[in-house]
């Protein structure tokens, strides 16, 4: 059998391009690290950044993005061709490739949030330590370093570490993110991916799909356990969000101008790829249903006197849009850029399996563990605090 | 004489004069062999500087250069470690490339224009560069893509994760993952068979000796000799991977 019947191909392809390398794992790699840096953002807002009215959502997003972090690397995994060897990249990595440095920039923000979410859940810890017995009450005294003490120098000295922790986070988590969009700005091989800006949208990207992600699972969770959505809380993640919607789409379509102004070769061959091949992925559900929609919906409700009903339609729409704009985004850099072939004269397509192991299936299953992962630790420790109104509304 | 007038000798060869000759007949037969051995000296990869020279003038587009790196290499289906491009540039300048499984069976069909709108049409041979400065070898994280000291880009497969950021960073497109075994795969210049002294399979089998695999650093190589004799070109030199596979006749149109 032979490569040509798998893809449709269009003008002059290299036989080694016509099999897309890079799946619709890597495309849910940045995708779930975003969530991962976006959502240590929205909890260093509250705890470094003194913005008040997110201290319910505050916890849950550093737990968040400690959730989706434990399973960031789960793609790369199956998309390795020999998955065996993951460790060599940090057994024994080469120091030219942007790649190896992964093992250092992953370890080190997973200590960071290891440790900070231990320190901001203690007091939690010590309280079901002391309430449990049995195999339980001996796992929460063992999660509790045995040390069940609480007290109001505890108290400070928890709330000393996880502030120190939020600050060194910051940079750190930037540079998680930042460093994803660098592997792939840094291939001068690929006009599409080839550009100083890459690293930057990334990461501004990755706030927005954050951000987006909390505001989401704020409402859901308020909605199942049938209290009124902390409306503070929500605006201002939502008056985050449409700021840094903007800079991320400005800055995504600066980057676009500045290739097509510059008119260098090979742009038009792009200019094939953004008008034809990618038409609907990235005109239609990243530019106009993706960022103009939610561009002006998150402008009516930080703009206007709203009734809340219409706040929380408008809000909880926009991060949905904005999930669906950053996911869009993802695969327009990941996908895209393999579609259009190094000879600039031809493209090929791609669309994943359902059930291959680099399938669709297999990308929802990833997708959603951390979900799930997220609810078992709701179940084990509450991650919201019992004086808000979604920590008091919890069903157990 | 003896006194019987018998000769002590057996008629004939006699025994000690077999062995003799057999030793001689031996030696002169072995000479040549020894010779041979003792003018190809061990290879020493500090004396090599690899490079490769193609020449579209001569390129016919039979594709034995692809069956033949297919069949030494075990190329699997889909993917090719070399192939050959056909450019037929149009009356009008309109530019129209093809290269069917990489040209595996030649050029069964004729060119896409009528032949009397067709400027001109070549073909053009692809392969790995051998960039002296090769982004595949720079992006590896974990060091399975090297250079060797004699200048050839080899893919390590003891190493090699397979994570496809060699495949995406080689501007030419000559790498692949292996769809069986799930390394990076690409040209190795024949590695096993230049090292020994014998050209590269597609070299070998070029009936009009359009390419070959040479030493840059010995000035009187075939390569050295056609570099410092024509005009050629490399593929993308704005990129900065300096590669070192050449092309005599290069035309504009070929990227």
């Amino acid at each position: 059998m032979h490569g040509e019947a798998i893809s449709e191909l269009m003008g002059f392809v290299f036989p080694n391009e016509q099999h897309v390398t890079w799946t619709v794992m890597i495309v849910l790699y940045p995708y779930i690290t975003g969530l991962v840096a976006g959502a240590f953002i929205v909890s260093s807002l509250y705890h470094l950044f003194g913005q008040e009215s997110l201290k319910p959502v505050a916890r849950f997003a550093l737990v968040s993005s400690f959730a989706f972090l434990l399973f960031a690397t789960m793609p790369l995994l199956l998309h390795l061709g020999l998955p065996t060897r993951a460790f060599n990249i940090m057994i024994t990595p080469s120091s030219s490739s942007a790649m190896a440095g992964f093992g250092i920039v992953y370890l080190t923000y997973m200590a960071i949030v290891v440790v900070e979410v231990w320190f901001s859940m203690r007091e939690e810890i010590v309280g079901r330590a002391l309430a449990t017995t049995g195999a339980l009450g001996f796992l929460f005294k063992a999660l509790a370093l045995f040390d069940l003490r609480v007290d109001e120098r505890t108290r400070a000295l928890d709330h000393k570490v996880v502030r120190f922790l939020a600050g060194l986070g910051i940079p750190v988590a930037c540079f998680l993110h930042g460093y994803v969009g660098f592997l792939f700005g840094s291939i001068k091989a690929n006009p599409w991916w080839s550009t100083p800006m890459m690293f930057i949208i990334f990461l501004l990207s990755a706030i927005v799909s954050g951000i987006a992600v909390l505001i989401l699972l704020f409402y859901v969770i308020s909605w199942v356990r049938r209290v009124e959505v902390d409306a503070p809380c929500v605006q201002t993640m939502a008056n985050f969000l449409w700021g840094f919607m903007i800079i991320d789409v400005a800055l995504e379509l600066m980057q676009i101008l500045s290739i097509a102004y510059q008119q260098r070769a090979e742009w038009e061959a792009l200019q094939i790829l953004i008008e034809d091949k990618l038409f609907w992925s990235h005109v239609v559900i990243q530019l106009l249903i993706g960022s103009l929609v939610p561009f002006l919906l998150l402008g009516l409700n930080s703009l206007v006197k709203l009734r809340q009903r219409t706040r929380n339609v408008l809000i909880f729409s926009s991060s949905v849009l904005l999930l669906i704009q950053v996911l869009a985004m993802r695969w327009n850099v990941v996908i895209g850029g393999q579609l259009m072939s190094k000879s600039f004269r031809g493209y090929t397509s791609y669309m994943p399996g359902l059930w291959d192991h680099e399938g669709l299936i297999v990308a929802v299953v990833v997708f959603t563990v951390p979900f799930l992962l997220l609810r078992f630790f709701d179940f084990m420790v509450p991650l919201f605090p019992s004086d808000s109104a979604i920590g008091k509304g919890r069903p157990s | 004489m003896s006194d019987d007038g018998r000769d002590p000798r057996p008629e004939g060869l006699g025994r000690r004069d077999f062995i003799k000759m057999g030793f001689v007949g031996a030696f002169a037969i072995l000479v040549p062999f020894a010779v041979r051995a003792a003018e190809r000296a061990p290879y020493r990869r500090e004396d090599y500087t690899w490079g490769f020279i193609v020449d579209l003038q001569k390129c016919m587009g039979c594709g034995a250069c692809v069956r033949a790196c297919k069949a030494e290499n075990a190329v699997p289906d889909g993917f090719n470690r070399t192939w050959v491009e056909r450019y037929t540039v149009g009356r009008d300048g309109k530019v129209e490339v093809d290269s069917p499984l990489g040209a595996l069976n030649g050029f069964p069909e004729d060119v896409p224009h009528p032949p009397t709108e067709v400027g001109k049409s070549f073909f053009v041979p692809k392969l790995c560069n051998q960039c002296a400065t090769a982004p595949c070898v720079q992006v590896c994280p974990v060091g399975a893509s090297y250079a060797a000291p004699d200048g050839v880009t080899l893919v390590d497969r003891k190493r090699c994760i397979g994570c496809g950021y060699c495949v995406q960073a080689c501007p030419y497109g000559v790498r692949y993952i292996h769809p069986q075994t799930g390394y990076a795969d690409k040209c190795t210049l024949c590695y096993h068979r230049i090292t020994k002294g014998l050209p590269t399979a597609c070299a070998q089998a070029c009936p009009v000796g359009a390419r070959s695999a040479g030493n840059l650093k010995d000035t009187t190589s075939r390569i050295r000799q056609l570099l410092n004799s024509s005009r050629y070109g490399v593929l993308k030199p704005a990129l900065g991977t300096n590669p070192k596979c050449y092309y005599i006749g290069l035309d504009k149109e070929v990227v």
